[in-house]
């Protein structure tokens, strides 16, 4: 049963848009950021949640990237993932990186980590964290990342901090998230 | 419309979200923000104070605009505004713009970084949190100037809150890796360990991520982390699945936590405390055996949950490498994921599967799986679980299964996906070499690559079977003859038609007594193929038909025709022309006796590396693969205890390609393989003089590469995913060179690329360096050279600093190597008799003369390494001298240019208690100390 529901006009608008479109096309890519398991670097590089179509839903960037790589990062993560079947793997090599995804409904959410990091406990995390969203917006759509996208930013920041994860615990993050509301 | 919460009502921004959806065309998009923009900057400037609600709601617009893909250049200030609002949701916004629109405008970052501080000094945990997020998520330079000092304070006070810490912890990571020089260690660090111990798992799981960061930089600084992770591990691990509350995910006791325990367990070698080693092993074994219970839930998440910790706990087994037990168990378990039903766990199993075939524990059982192995090659739906098979085999690749394993990655190679055809066909063939029993086989293999995937087959490969063929005669016919029947083929690969020539262009003779490859038969089967080669392949057969005037007298004439014909004579490729004029010349002038010469016979080429295994690790860079491969051989090294079977600096850059070496066919010159004559020359740079930024302490692993060179000259020094470094040295008396390979392993430019020699102090005066600048940019994949010449003034006992410095894709590295420069490099060995010897050594009896070690043996004691060690020393091994036959004493003097010094060793194994004593006697004091300590950490 998927966590996320697409209402259907969603799929249809953004389908046929033209950037959708543009956006799904690959671009080559030349340059590599810095890889090493080497402390210098956070563990995760980048999250990034897209729907089929190529829309960003969230962008977090856990190193310094210019507007243009990031966009270039967007576009080959897109190209990626979306050509992967239930048979495939829920792993990418990803220039010298990999992507750890997972598909609920129509949105894709990657991590882009090291290679040498532990795939299932990033793919884990990221259950965790659609399962906080989950709650937190009761049955979580994709227009309720849109409409709220600053409150989304939040809910990462509780779980994921400087390319690390801060807390797992979805009782403890929910309860801080409910606190925070409350103070609106 | 979705349901948006009622509570904080900026209904404008969602009013104006619902807007921008409902745009038809991206015209209208950018018309509706245009029309928007002009409202937020109208009600920014107007004169009326705007209230914070407001300016909360524009400023969240602005971002949404931003984060739609437009430039947004105002705001700024009112998003500053709202950091020093009292409101939650408004210094929220304001925090938000700023983290997501990071502005290095000086005057903001002040007024932010006020902000900040003000929060920071609140004690309202949330405001607190809030301005701790934006240091991490910012992170500037600035930005830990200003914090630095206080993040640390704030995580260890006892008044803090909990999710303070760990956002604390967390922020000071992200300072100390962008600016590691402005997080000094201090009071802090040992109270942070004790962090590992808190009651708040939340804690623990942020802090675990700083300390590993931090013990990787600094290990000795947090030794103490071992035990008390180990500790924590153990209560996790034996916990029930209910024990931990809201900490247990899917009926897993904190998965996340256990995985991050076992990482920072990886920054250390196994715990040399026996109890805390136990306790670790049990560990590991728990985890082992929890694989093996029923599972708790049916759903995906308990499973994964739990085989990340399994997968995590395997990686610390194979880090340690010492558990033969525990090595073989791991590799079970993953024999059992080979066939699981889901998909990611035999992709996982097999990329683990890889790392234990390097082990010597754990390679055998590996080789089992053999079959289910070739079986995911042929039935695997996605690539990459093939490409990790691939991988997967050719690391459990040895000469027991080699023939299986290169015919199975023959046949998958026919219907191999494009993109891994090239690196199948580079471990094809290095397979084939390495473990070639049989060169005939090899030949085959060889050409069979070619014939399957001529296209993907590059330079290298078939430099590689030429260099093969004519260093071995005993293949010679058979390659010959091989050759000319798969030239047989009616359509045959370019490639095919190269290796043919060149091999029929030397050995054609040994085939041709046989009438059905006769000297014409050859000739004109080589000529059929010829125009429709490109040219550089053409150019390669008339350099055969020249080697064919000299084989074969009787075809000179039928050569000369061709040679003279107007496409080649008046061939417009200058190349081709040039070779048909002198090759046509050459045979109409030269004496049989000049044309033998100039035709000689290739002689051996010079064993050196594999070029192919120098394309394979440029090709993969800083892959797992490549890095296997590195370590298994290292390994092999240290477990054989013999010198390095070859230079493994050298790279495709410095290995010459055959056919340059028979053609000169004027290929591009094989990248820059030196610096380019600097203005001047003979500039030398001051090797001494203090380097203006600042040097990065030691690569960790350095001291044990270190220690490696101390009794062999050439190897690799140092390797990351980026850099390699290799030497070669020799060394002459008081005198000595060395050659610095400085390999970019990228396939992007290194840029300020500066390596310094920097000697302490006291070493100044005793070693003289001089060496010349590198060219400051390293493309990718290129090597760069670098010679330092060495005079060893006197006695010494530090080692030479090389510091390097560069920018690799907008990063700057810093990197910090021991040049293993070592006073045993100046030895020179002295035979002596029996009689000579103890009546030195008697000599050489005052107490300050000699200097003692006993230990305990670091490896296997095996007398024959023991003595090519002792001889890598530089010393001489004296036979029959000391009169127990299991004792080596070796004899040598020490060259510096003031002075010579005599030194006498004598080594005396215990292999009932696994001990040496080893003892020195020389005339200098420091002298028996310094070679005391180098040799002792040998054995």
């Amino acid at each position: 049963m998927p966590l996320l529901r697409l209402p259907r006009r969603e799929t249809e608008r953004e389908v046929t848009g033209e950037r959708a479109e543009g956006a799904a096309q690959c671009l080559p890519c030349l340059s590599h950021f810095p890889s090493s398991s080497s402390s210098c670097c956070p563990q995760i590089r980048f999250i990034l949640i897209q729907n089929r179509a190529g829309k960003t839903r969230l962008a977090k960037w856990y190193m310094q990237f210019d507007d243009d790589e990031k966009q270039k990062l967007i576009e080959e993560v897109h190209a990626v993932v979306t050509v992967r079947d239930a048979k495939h793997t829920n792993f990418v090599e990803f220039r010298n990186f990999k992507i750890i995804y997972r598909r609920y409904a129509g949105l894709y959410f990657c991590i882009c980590v090291d290679v040498n990091d532990n795939n299932l406990a990033y793919l884990e995390a990221i259950h965790n964290f659609v399962e906080v969203l989950n709650e937190y917006f009761h049955n979580v759509c994709e227009l309720d990342l849109v409409f709220n996208f600053y409150k989304v930013y939040t809910v990462v920041d509780e779980m994921f901090l400087a390319g690390e994860i801060r807390e797992t615990s979805q009782t403890k993050v929910l309860k801080q998230l409910l606190m925070l509301q409350s103070l609106e | 419309m979705p349901a948006v919460s009622k509570g904080d009502g900026m209904r404008g921004l969602a009013v104006f979200i619902s807007d921008i959806r409902n745009c038809k065309s991206k015209e209208a998009e950018i018309k509706r923000i245009n029309k928007e923009l002009a409202n937020i900057r109208s009600k920014f400037k107007g004169d009326k104070a705007l209230d914070g609600y407001s300016k909360k709601k524009y400023v969240c617009k602005l971002l949404f605009i931003f984060l739609l893909g437009h430039d947004i250049d105002f705001g700024h200030m009112e998003a500053v505004n709202l950091l020093s609002s009292n409101r939650y949701t408004e210094k929220q916004i304001g925090y938000l713009f700023i983290s997501v629109l990071v502005n290095s405008n000086s005057e903001l970052i002040r007024l932010i970084n006020n902000a900040i501080k003000n929060d920071l000094a609140s004690r309202n945990p949330t405001f607190m949190g809030l301005a701790l997020h934006c240091i991490a998520n910012v992170g500037s330079r600035e930005m830990a100037e200003a914090f630095a000092g206080e993040v640390p304070k704030i995580l260890v006070a006892g008044d803090t809150m909990d999710s303070v810490k760990q956002s604390a912890a967390l922020c000071l990571l992200r300072l100390y890796r962008t600016s590691p020089d402005l997080v000094p260690m201090g009071d802090w660090t040992s109270r942070v360990v004790h962090l590992l111990n808190d009651q708040h798992l939340g804690v623990v799981t942020a802090a675990t991520s700083l300390i590993t960061t931090l013990a990787q930089k600094n290990p000795e600084e947090f030794k103490t982390s071992v035990s008390l992770a180990v500790s924590r591990l153990s209560r996790i691990v034996t916990s029930a699945s209910t024990d931990l509350q809201d900490y247990t995910y899917y009926f897993v006791p904190a998965p996340w936590l256990s995985v991050k325990l076992l990482r920072l367990l990886q920054c250390y070698p196994p715990p040399e405390d026996p109890a805390v080693r136990g306790r670790l092993t049990e560990c590991l074994e728990t985890i082992l055996n929890k694989a093996q219970e029923p599972p708790k839930s049916k759903k995906v998440q308990h499973s994964n949950a739990k085989n990340a910790v399994l997968f995590e706990a395997i990686s610390l087994i194979i880090h340690h490498d010492s558990e033969p037990n525990l090595l073989v168990r791991a590799c079970n378990q993953l024999g059992q994921f080979l066939q699981h039903r889901e998909t990611n766990l035999r992709y996982l199993a097999l990329e683990s599967m890889c790392t234990l075939a390097s082990s010597e524990f754990s390679h055998e059982a590996v080789k089992t799986h053999i079959d289910t192995v070739i079986n995911a090659l042929k039935t695997e739906r996605d690539v990459s679980v093939r490409q990790r098979a691939v991988d997967l085999l050719y690391a459990m690749c040895d000469r027991s299964n080699a023939q299986q394993i290169v015919a199975e990655m023959l046949s998958y190679l026919e219907t191999a996906d494009y993109s891994i055809r090239e690196e199948i066909v580079l471990k094809v063939a290095i397979l084939a070499e390495k473990y070639a029993v049989d060169y005939a086989w090899y030949v085959d293999t060889i050409l069979n690559l070619i014939r399957i995937a001529g296209d993907y087959v590059s330079e290298e490969v078939w430099y590689r079977v030429i260099q093969i063929v004519i260093n071995r005669d005993d293949v010679q016919g058979y390659a010959a003859k091989t050759v000319f029947e798969a030239l047989q083929a009616p359509a045959c690969h370019e490639n095919l038609v190269k290796v043919g020539g060149y091999i029929l262009g030397e050995f054609g003779n040994l085939i041709a007594g046989d009438p059905r490859s006769s000297p014409l038969v050859q000739f004109n089967l080589l000529h059929s193929k010829f125009h429709l080669c490109s040219v550089p392949t053409r150019a390669l057969l008339l350099s055969t038909y020249i080697k064919f005037v000299n084989l074969f007298p009787e075809v000179k004439t039928t050569i000369q025709d061709v040679l003279r014909s107007d496409s080649q004579l008046k061939n417009a490729d200058v190349e081709l022309q040039q070779r048909a004029v002198e090759y046509l010349r050459l045979s109409t002038v030269a004496s049989t006796d000049i044309l033998a010469t100039v035709l000689e016979e290739m002689p051996p080429f010079p064993e050196r590396e594999s070029s192919i295994l120098a394309k394979l690790k440029k090709k993969k860079g800083p892959s797992t693969v490549t890095d296997l491969e590195d370590t298994k051989r290292e390994r092999s090294v240290d477990v054989n205890g013999g010198p390095e079977p070859a230079p493994a600096s050298t790279s495709a850059a410095s290995t010459p390609s055959p056919s340059a070496d028979l053609l000169g066919l004027g290929a591009a010159p094989a990248a820059p393989a030196g610096p380019p004559p600097s203005s001047g020359g003979g500039l030398l740079v001051d090797v001494f003089s203090d380097s203006a930024s600042a040097v990065a302490p030691l690569a960790p692993g350095s001291e044990d590469n270190f220690a490696r060179f101390v009794c062999k000259n050439n190897g690799v020094l140092f390797e990351n995913q980026l850099l390699q470094i290799g030497l070669k040295s020799e060394f002459r008396q008081n005198l000595g060179r060395m050659f610095i390979f400085y390999g970019n392993k990228t396939s992007t430019q290194f840029l300020n690329f500066t390596p310094t020699l920097i000697c302490p102090d006291d070493l100044q005066s005793r070693l003289n360096l001089q060496t010349k600048p590198v060219d400051p940019t390293v493309d990718g994949g290129a090597q760069v050279q670098q010679v330092v010449n060495i005079e060893c003034v006197s006695d010494f006992t530090e080692a030479p600093v090389l510091n390097i410095q560069f920018r690799y894709g907008g990063t700057f590295q810093n990197v910090s190597v021991q040049l293993p420069i070592t006073l045993n490099k100046f030895f020179q060995p002295t035979e002596m008799s029996s009689q000579d010897f103890f009546q030195r050594w008697k000599q050489l009896s005052n107490p300050q003369q000699e200097v003692q070690n006993i230990f305990k043996a670091k490896h296997p004691m095996d007398t024959e390494i023991t003595k090519a060690k002792i001889i890598g020393f530089g010393s001489a091994l004296l036979e029959e001298v000391d009169p127990n036959p299991a004792n080596f004493v070796g004899a040598g003097i020490i060259h510096t240019k003031t002075t010579q010094i005599g030194c006498l060793l004598r080594l005396e194994p215990n292999l009932q208690a696994q001990m040496y004593r080893l003892t020195l006697r020389t005339s200098k004091e420091t002298v028996s100390q310094r070679l005391c300590e180098l040799l002792s950490q040998q054995f």
